[in-house]
């Protein structure tokens, strides 16, 4: 239930902030239009902890927060290596392994990797992720496991 | 020129700037895997930065909804999408350049 308003709030939310026309004729298509979507999405049976994973809002702004700063650094170090040339990178293509209990946890990790420049997530399985990175250092500081821990911080 | 003008400009030409520098990645690195890390400039910072400058300028309004709501797709669309390229590259059987090979 709790998921259900919250995919209607959303989608509500989605509709006001594009639409800018609030007459009654086209608040009524937006009522229609997110009635079916809903009636599509609880057939689809999507509607749950993992499109919506409500237990998890209280956490995310202070991980999203750590990744950002992340993504700017990573950010910074390839446009260097771009500027320097093919000479100065030094792919590597190694498993890491990835100890998050559950499947939204791993995809939380295997996002974050994607969303800095620098490492790509090529593979998701059960304890690993099979992991593209530009250099060794990128490699190595993803071994080291802080954005790892983070993100197993949100699990509990 | 209002500050907040400068500092859209700034941001502009800061977010250019990484749009630039990731083309000239996708350019220079040797193969498809490394290319996609330059790609992955334009779409995080590169991106980030283009639409907070466009925010400063649009001020108070439904324009700046429609940016935030942008720049949250972008930001979680960019790393499914350049997953689903990497999977599928590798799934095609198309082996990364790793150190070794690349210093022969």
């Amino acid at each position: 239930m709790r998921h259900t308003a919250s995919v209607t709030l959303v989608l509500a939310a989605i509709w006001l902030g594009n639409s800018g026309h609030y007459d009654a004729l086209l608040l009524s298509f937006g009522v229609v239009s997110i009635a079916l979507v809903l009636w599509i999405t609880h057939r689809m049976d999507v509607v749950d902890h993992e499109s919506q994973p409500l237990h998890l809002t209280t956490k995310l702004p202070a991980y999203y927060f750590w990744l950002f700063k992340k993504i700017v650094a990573s950010n910074i170090d390839v446009v260097i290596r771009a500027w320097r040339g093919p000479s100065s990178i030094s792919p590597q293509f190694e498993r890491v392994p990835a100890p998050q209990k559950t499947d939204i946890g791993r995809v939380i990790y295997a996002n974050s990797i994607n969303l800095t420049p620098g490492t790509l997530s090529v593979v998701v399985e059960d304890d690993y992720i099979l992991v593209h990175s530009l250099s060794s250092d990128g490699m190595a500081e993803l071994k080291s496991g802080e954005m790892s821990r983070r993100v197993c911080g949100l699990e509990e | 020129m209002e500050t907040y003008e400068l500092l859209s400009a700034v941001l502009l030409a800061a977010g250019s700037f990484l749009l630039l520098s990731g083309g000239i990645g996708v350019l220079r690195f040797p193969d498809v895997y490394s290319r996609m890390h330059a790609a992955g400039i334009t779409d995080t910072l590169g991106a980030c930065l283009i639409l907070l400058a466009l925010m400063l300028l649009a001020g108070f309004s439904l324009v700046l909804l429609k940016l935030m709501m942008i720049l949250a797709f972008l930001l979680i669309t960019g790393p499914t999408s350049s997953h689903a390229l990497g999977k599928a590259a590798w799934k095609a059987g198309v082996k990364p350049l790793t150190g070794k090979s690349l210093q022969r």
